[in-house]
């Protein structure tokens, strides 16, 4: 299969997505820059992490006026599994594909280090190979993690079950301490009411080789690898 | 005619004004009194330290590029070369935290990737004052997050560093930011203008009015005036560095380029005479046609200004539509601005008028070189002595007591607040996490792996010059060969005070004598670096620092070691010995508040041999840990090897001091004394012997003092319990050190 990794100009983890889509996992990714207008035919969509216009006003917020935003949420309108990175993921909530918002986390500073999250759906297609309560260790890199939806934006997303990662202690318990950025619910990572467009705050290609750490990203990745293969 | 007020304003002397009047022939017009100004500070003449530099060794078969580029170079097999360089921002840092730690990030990446190479890790050495002292947080907090603002958002991963408080530094913070890139060795650009006609090029941020006279101002002593100086700060914007670091890469694949210049200190000036100094040509530029922020600017304040995220290009006639193009992609604009020429001279025309004509030369080869007056300070002597006997009447401390302090201590405690602030992961490289040893990056697509340190100590320095700053050199290296990685190459951030006073430039001449000889020694040829004088505040210098970088290849990367003990039941092993040399140590200067007496010795053919025992060692995979003995002994490097393991504890039991050194202090310099060349490694139980007769096999002394299990942390010395402390009690005083008093206020 191949992915489609959007490059903005302030990207930084697109090399990082394509080495982990390419080298680790034997799959086809190619770089679409954020002029382009389309997705050269991709299978999946990574919207990779960095600080897409330089994030100067508001993490995300120009990139949606990129041309290539436009196809991105045609893809993730047809149902094309569809997933935001740290950056991406506050680049997917600027585009209104996800709901609610980032502010500056708690700690008011930025932050970078292994958390642990816990998986809490499955039925989504970067999670489809992972079991409900397993906890991955993950790195975060992000001054702006917290997140935030009013609250009944967020009843309606625990009611549809959108909530897919929760920041958690290495027990799999939901604690405050374990929350790195204040984020409501100890929302690490989110979809759409359709599934198919997650977001998430940690990097699951930071953690694709054993050499760097930890191989708890691979399942994410893997999860829409084999749901695009075996269809 | 120009008055002593112009001149003094311009940091020229007198006599220095006559040179140009006879370079020129006639008197300077003010563009071209500014211009000489900045290429003759100190900041980018060297031309007090340039007769010391010239005399360290800078030769190798690894080495691609020694100094005299924008960085040095060494070859890392596989046709790759690793490309790197130190630098200093310590006034601007003083005066504007944030931007001036930003944007001396942003320097140092500029350099890098100016030289064909993608910049892949930065590490960075920072000093300052007490943590209690007023304004020491408020500059530390605003170093970090401007560190962490620019590489974060540029997208290159701060793998590690140093942070050291002594009172010398309140008045001065050291910041110095390492570097490291890599190119293809074929491939690797250099900053020459040649071709009579080939197009000059603009690109980056406009130029404004912001950091004219930088150069002149790091040239400088601080006072209570150093406030105003704030307008001579520029401002970093990651943003559109990010832009030109993947234009300029995208340019140089092109081959349309003749060379390539960022435009950092004495911005325009600079990379116009050294780029055309380099490739023996002239450049000629018109100011008219250089973009502008800001409106009514005047040829001098063009050419000095330091604003950021500018590069200078020379491109091959013919090629121009290729090179804009790759720009036209990124959003940026490249501007012709003018054309080399064959003559040698700088020109620059202000809407086809000339307002400054020099020969290159003049600015660069031919500026003036002082040697000046050397003169051992007075205060060598009593700093010297040690009355070890006279500081125990005054009070003692137990051995636990003891730890704890200097576990506490700021400049031991963990960084981890600061380099948590810093993506130190980004890119998918960082094999070993800052605060594990040296910083280590895999080179994909290879096996291999890079190890990189940069060290220095303050407190050595300024007790001698010469051996503290050979000490830092050796230790660079160890933390490197701890790593598992052969070191092959160093670069060198030299900190001193103003050069015009005989005794700091003795200092200096010592420092350089001993960097020189500890790197011949250790195979570390330096391939560039930088030197900052005039850190002085109100007429008090800081402690004479030599910080180091040192670069190291790892055949294999799965073979990296870090400093944490991995297994209950591994043996622990001490490799070197020590003779409790407690001098200048952090022991007496947290426990006494004494900065005294002679830095530990160093023999550096032991040295040589205890590194090349480590990579040996790390190579043949017979290793767990391995952590280097520096600041507070070998009791607090087998605490810090103890950290950050899940309370892992060790039993451990080591010699009292033989006879010589026996003095009322004994177990504490058993403990806490910083004799250099020794490390803490682990190992299986079966392969302990193996470990002990390669050692031997090299002559170094390795012998068994311990085992690692528990959750206590035990040191024994000559047979006596001396530390018996729970680790997870002695690691929550080190891990909140500094993180505790940051705490409060985010609550």
């Amino acid at each position: 299969m191949t992915f489609a990794v959007i490059v903005f100009p302030g990207s930084n983890c697109d090399q990082d997505a394509h080495h982990a889509t390419t080298a680790v996992l034997g799959q086809m990714a190619e770089f679409v820059w954020h002029k382009e207008v389309d997705l050269h035919g991709a299978d999946a969509v990574i919207v990779p992490g960095g600080f897409a216009h330089g994030d100067y006003l508001r993490t995300g917020a120009m990139a949606r006026f990129s041309p290539i935003m436009g196809a991105v949420k045609t893809f993730a309108d047809r149902g094309g599994p569809v997933i935001g990175i740290c950056n991406g993921f506050q680049v997917l909530l600027e585009a209104g594909l996800l709901p609610g918002a980032m502010l500056r986390n708690r700690g008011l500073t930025y932050r970078c280090e292994y958390i642990q999250v816990r998986v809490e759906q499955t039925d989504t297609p970067f999670t489809a190979g992972a079991h409900v309560g397993q906890v991955l260790r993950l790195p975060i890199g992000h001054g702006e993690g917290n997140y935030y939806a009013p609250p009944d934006e967020l009843e309606r997303l625990e009611a549809r079950r959108q909530v897919v990662l929760r920041y958690c202690a290495p027990n799999g318990a939901i604690d405050d301490d374990a929350n790195p950025n204040g984020s409501v619910h100890a929302i690490a990572g989110l979809c759409n009411e359709q599934r198919n467009v997650v977001g998430m705050m940690p990097h699951p290609e930071r953690a694709c080789e054993r050499l760097l750490g930890s191989v708890d990203g691979l399942v994410i990745l893997e999860s829409v690898v084999k749901a695009l293969t075996s269809a | 005619m120009i008055d002593d007020q112009t001149l003094d304003r311009h940091g020229l002397k007198p006599d220095e004004y006559d040179r140009i009047v006879g370079f020129l022939g006639r008197e300077p017009s003010p563009a071209e009194l500014g211009i000489f100004s900045v290429m003759w500070s100190e900041h980018c003449s060297y031309k007090s330290s340039r007769v010391h530099l010239k005399t360290l060794p800078t030769e190798g078969p690894q080495v691609l590029q020694g100094p005299g580029e924008n960085a040095g170079a060494i070859d890392i097999g596989d046709g790759l070369a690793a490309v790197f360089k130190i630098e200093s921002h310590n006034h601007p840092s003083f005066i504007e935290p944030y931007q001036g730690a930003a944007t001396g990030v942003g320097g140092i990446i500029r350099d890098i990737f100016t030289m064909g190479a993608r910049p892949i890790a930065l590490m960075n050495s920072l000093r300052f004052g007490p943590l209690e002292a007023p304004g020491t947080r408020r500059v530390l907090q605003g170093v970090v997050a401007g560190i962490a603002g620019y590489g974060n958002s540029i997208g290159i991963p701060t793998i590690g560093g140093e942070i050291a408080f002594e009172p010398s530094y309140a008045g001065n913070p050291l910041v110095n930011v390492f570097c490291l890139g890599i190119a293809r060795a074929a491939d690797v650009i250099k900053g020459v203008a040649s071709g009579t006609g080939n197009p000059v090029y603009y690109v980056g941020a406009k130029t404004g009015r912001d950091g004219i006279h930088g150069a002149t101002m790091a040239s400088a002593e601080f006072d209570d005036k150093s406030a105003e100086k704030r307008p001579a700060v520029q401002v970093g914007d990651p943003f559109m560095e990010k832009l030109l670091l993947e234009a300029c890469l995208e340019v140089m694949r092109t081959d349309a380029l003749v060379g390539i210049q960022d435009m950092g200190a004495a911005g325009l000036t600079c990379s116009t005479t050294e780029m055309g100094s380099r490739g023996g040509a002239g450049i000629e530029i018109d100011v008219s046609l250089v973009p502008q922020r800001e409106s009514g600017m005047t040829p001098y304040e063009i050419m000095l200004s330091e604003s950021q995220e500018r590069m200078l290009l020379v491109v091959k006639k013919g090629r121009e539509a290729e090179v804009e193009r790759v720009f036209e992609k990124w959003d940026l604009h490249a501007a012709r601005i003018g054309h080399v020429t064959g003559d040698g001279l700088l020109r620059v025309k202000e809407q086809g008028r000339v307002v400054a004509e020099i020969p290159n030369r003049a600015l660069t080869d031919e500026c003036p070189v002082y040697h000046r007056p050397m003169e051992k300070p007075a205060y060598l002597d009593e700093a010297q002595a040690l009355d070890l006997d006279d500081l125990a009447r005054r009070t003692t401390v137990a051995a636990n007591d003891g730890l704890i302090a200097l576990l506490g201590s700021p400049t031991v405690a963990s960084k981890r607040w600061a380099y948590r602030q810093y993506d130190h992961m980004v890119q998918t490289n960082t094999i070993n996490l800052p605060g594990l040893g040296a910083g280590v990056v895999r080179i994909k697509g290879t096996n291999r792996a890079l190890a990189m340190s940069v060290d220095g100590n303050g407190r050595y320095g300024y007790l001698d010059p010469r051996r503290g700053a050979m000490l830092a050199v050796a230790e660079a290296a160890r933390n490197v060969a701890c790593a598992g990685a052969r070191p092959l190459g160093a670069t060198n951030c030299l900190n001193f005070g103003n050069p015009e006073r005989p005794s700091i430039m003795w200092q200096f001449g010592q420092a350089v004598e001993g960097i020189g000889e500890a790197c011949r020694a250790l195979g570390v040829p330096i391939t560039g670096g930088n030197v900052s004088l005039y850190n002085e505040t109100d007429g008090r210098a800081i402690y004479p620092t030599s910080v180091i970088g040192v670069v190291g290849l790892l055949e294999q990367a799965e073979h990296v070691l870090t400093r944490c003990f991995e297994d209950s039941g591994d043996v622990i092993i001490l490799i070197g010995e020590g003779t409790g040399e407690l001098g200048g140590s952090e022991f007496l200067k947290a426990v006494y508040g004494v900065v005294a007496g002679q830095p530990p010795a160093l023999d550096l053919a032991r040295e040589r041999a205890i590194q090349d025992l480590l990579v040996e060692l790390a190579g043949a995979g017979l290793l767990r840990s391995a952590h280097d003995c520096s600041d507070g002994g070998i009791a607090v490097a087998i605490a810090e090897c103890c950290f950050e393991t899940a309370g892992r504890g060790a039993d451990v039991a080591i010699d009292a001091l033989g006879a010589p050194t026996v003095s009322s202090l004994s177990e504490a310099a058993a403990l806490f004394g910083e004799s250099a060349s020794r490390v803490i490694v682990s190992a299986r139980p079966a392969l302990v012997t193996e470990v002990l007769q390669r050692a031997a096999a090299l002559g170094v002394p390795a012998r068994i003092i311990g085992e690692v299990g528990g959750a206590r942390l035990r040191i024994a010395v000559g047979g006596r319990m001396a530390v018996d402390l729970s680790v997870a009690d002695a690691e929550q005083v080190w891990a909140s050190a500094i993180e505790g008093r940051f705490a409060k206020q985010v609550a």
